[in-house]
């Protein structure tokens, strides 16, 4: 297709999309407007299982099932970004790991100050999550590039150390495993997929939400998990994984 | 608080631009980042700290460190 022909088409659908959004647009509630059907019911539904945050009873107990499929593509995700940075047949890895090069002192001191901060806030996110913001994805997040701060300070080989690669592919496997026993609980004890089994508690206890705070745990385990194997296979293709010369 | 959300939106439409004019990767990796920090501002302002979290972790280190990495790597046998 010709240049000016690929314009034309492009500015046909544009428009298009634009006449479309802007109908839609028109529709809508007005910004910030007081009106949210979904949040009432929301709000009352997460207040009667004593979930402080609201965002927590929707992602872990009134709409369970979306959280599973998400957690599912996420290792669905990390498993065939894995299975594609494996070294090819004109590829091999150098069993020796490399040594950092230099790197600043403010940047080792930053580096070394921020790890156990970054552990510990990731750790508070996952295990918080049905009281403040945040939760298990968040949380498993913070705690998965927390590690990488090792790499930063020019310590290749002591991140390689502190993360034993097979400890965090199960890790992964067990966090996602977890969340559909957790649900099959739910049929066996309450009767439905993924119910709320655990009693609720006390509003605003770290012991309360039923099985929310067990799921966030479960998912904190699988992403941060799956973070780590992840950037390890970008960290591997990057630094180890060296190419045969072509005969 | 409009006057802070009509701020962050425009940050965000600066850097989401910023991101689209840079023309070296490896420097487009450094304005995705600052995009997905503006973006995590915007979030908080809209009274969405959940969503904000998960875009810091994501958009600002994850992400940025993923393309750095494979920019590394094919440079590295070229």
């Amino acid at each position: 297709m010709s240049r000016p022909a690929r314009l034309v088409l492009f500015l046909v659908a544009a428009a298009g999309v634009a006449a479309l959004l802007v109908v839609a647009f028109l529709d809508l509630p007005p910004f910030g407007s007081p009106f949210h059907p979904y949040r009432d019911r929301a709000v009352a539904a997460a207040v009667a299982h004593a979930t402080a945050n609201v965002v927590g009873s929707v992602t872990f107990d009134q709409r369970g099932l979306d959280t599973l499929v998400e957690e599912t593509i996420l290792l669905g995700s990390v498993a065939g970004a894995a299975a594609l940075l494996r070294p090819s047949k004109e590829e091999r890895e150098n069993t020796t790991v490399p040594e950092g090069g230099r790197v600043l002192e403010a940047t080792k001191l930053t580096g070394y100050l921020l790890l156990p901060v970054t552990l510990l806030v990731g750790i508070d996110v996952v295990v918080h999550g049905h009281l403040t913001p945040g939760g298990g994805f968040q949380g498993g997040v913070l705690l998965g590039t927390a590690v990488h701060l090792l790499y930063l300070t020019g310590h290749y080989r002591a991140l390689d150390r502190v993360r034993p690669l097979p400890v965090f592919d199960s890790g992964e496997a067990l966090g996602a495993a977890a969340f559909a026993a957790l649900g099959i609980a739910g049929i066996i004890a309450a009767g439905a997929f993924l119910g709320n089994i655990l009693p609720f508690g006390t509003f605003g206890e770290l012991l309360s939400a039923g099985t929310v705070p067990v799921f966030n745990i479960a998912v904190g385990v699988e992403v941060a998990s799956g973070v780590i194997v992840l950037l390890a296979k970008f960290l591997e293709q990057a630094l180890r994984v060296q190419r045969e010369a072509v005969s | 608080m409009t006057a802070a959300i009509a701020v962050a939106l425009a940050m965000v439409a600066i850097t989401a631009t910023a991101v689209v004019f840079t023309g070296d990767p490896v420097r487009q990796a450094v304005t995705l980042s600052v995009f997905g920090l503006t973006l995590s501002v915007l979030f908080l302002l809209l009274q969405a700290p959940d969503v904000a979290l998960a875009q810091i972790g994501v958009g600002a280190a994850v992400v940025p460190l993923m393309v750095m990495l494979t920019l590394r790597r094919i440079r590295r046998h070229r």
